[in-house]
């Protein structure tokens, strides 16, 4: 019974999708905010890379957002699975531990070029924050009996977390909307344009490669423990 | 030609979203469950991808080489890059739940983790375990066991 329901709710819902779909003019969006985006957003924000000034600029906010929904989703994690600990386990093989240790310091370099050159080529804080992540979660695959300094990894993410809504505050203080873009917009292209849209992406960046190390942590040292 | 392309795209993205979620309904296995739901995810964001497309468009980033030619909507790929860092938040938490209930119940069936949570909460709470609404609602008298023996004399 819940099958033949779930089949009929899924071909409606397929039906649904497919006719909108047919509707819209494939590869000709009707929509005329990307265009506005595209012919303004170079001269008002100094951002080569729009969807940065998409996410940074006219959607700041929502991006606020979006970063305390990840926050509260870390939180949860850490309060199901419980603090991590060291884990009694076998060490990984020489293959791994030699390639954790060559690959974080370019883990490293490369996830904080991509935060930094997140308003100039494709990348930004999101994108080089989970490489960091990942970067922090390697070595501990390699040596199962160290663990990640979850002090640390909370003040770093309130930190940046609280230059995010402070860099905003800064604006409204200046009579303009609550994230307007601050400083110079500089030449377009160049790594210092785009006034503090740079800044914001450094804080998402370090927010979220902490928050993901912490949650990566916390499930790899529970998983451990379960076997 | 760039029909037929256009129609594979977004049957593939409606695809996705349709697997996943028929997945999320008909699977009983909670970590086939988060897997479902990231094929939704991932068919989801296909979907808003393709909403932006344009045909010879260049990315939506300013480049003196691709100086004056069309370029994607940059609204929807921001919208999936936030998209995709919620998905992941979501999935990690519903992995840390899934790694909670193995801990406490044993197994990732969610029919039997079910009802193992069901027998906690009735042993937590004191209460007998619920009856199906046909059952009988008190003790049934026992035929005597003379009854018994007549009865089975007679029938045979």
């Amino acid at each position: 019974m819940r099958s033949l329901v779930t089949l009929l709710f899924l071909g409606g819902l397929g039906f649904l999708l497919t006719v909108i779909a047919g509707i819209l003019p494939f590869g000709d969006p009707p929509m005329l905010v990307g265009n506005t985006i595209q012919q303004t957003a170079a001269d008002e924000l100094g951002a080569a890379n729009f969807v940065t000034a998409v996410v940074l600029g006219y959607r700041g906010l929502d991006t606020l957002g979006e970063l305390s929904i990840l926050f509260a989703a870390a939180t949860a994690g850490g309060l199901i699975l419980g603090a991590s600990r060291a884990r009694p386990g076998h060490a990984a093989g020489f293959i791994l531990q030699t390639g954790a240790d060559l690959l974080f310091p370019l883990l490293l370099i490369v996830g904080l070029f991509i935060v930094m050159h997140g308003h100039v080529t494709p990348g930004g804080g999101f994108q080089g924050g989970v490489i960091l992540a990942a970067a922090f979660f390697l070595p501990l695959l390699a040596r199962p009996e160290e663990t990640l300094d979850h002090t640390w990894l909370t003040v770093i993410e309130g930190l940046s977390g609280t230059a995010f809504i402070v860099i905003g505050l800064v604006a409204l203080s200046e009579n303009k909307a609550f994230l307007t873009p601050l400083f110079d917009k500089g030449t377009l292209g160049e790594i210092v344009s785009g006034g503090s849209l740079p800044l914001l992406y450094l804080a998402v960046g370090l927010k979220v490669g902490s928050e993901l190390a912490s949650l990566l942590a916390r499930l790899a040292s529970d998983d451990e423990a379960a076997s | 030609m760039n029909e037929s392309i256009g129609v594979v795209f977004l049957v593939g993205a409606i695809g996705l979203s349709l697997l996943g979620i028929a997945g999320i309904v008909l699977s009983n296995h909670l970590f086939r469950m988060v897997l479902a739901l990231a094929i939704a995810e991932a068919g989801a964001n296909l979907l808003l991808i393709l909403a932006g497309y344009r045909w010879d468009a260049v990315p939506p980033i300013v480049d003196a080489a691709y100086a004056g030619q069309p370029m994607v909507d940059p609204v929807p790929q921001a919208m999936v890059l936030t998209a995709i860092v919620i998905g992941v938040g979501v999935q990690a938490l519903a992995l840390s739940l899934v790694i909670r209930i193995r801990h406490r119940y044993g197994t990732l069936d969610m029919r039997q983790a079910r009802h193992r949570m069901q027998q906690d909460i009735d042993r937590a709470a004191g209460v007998s375990p619920p009856r199906s609404a046909e059952g009988p609602v008190g003790e049934r008298p026992l035929p005597a066991p003379a009854a018994i023996a007549d009865s089975g004399g007679r029938h045979d």
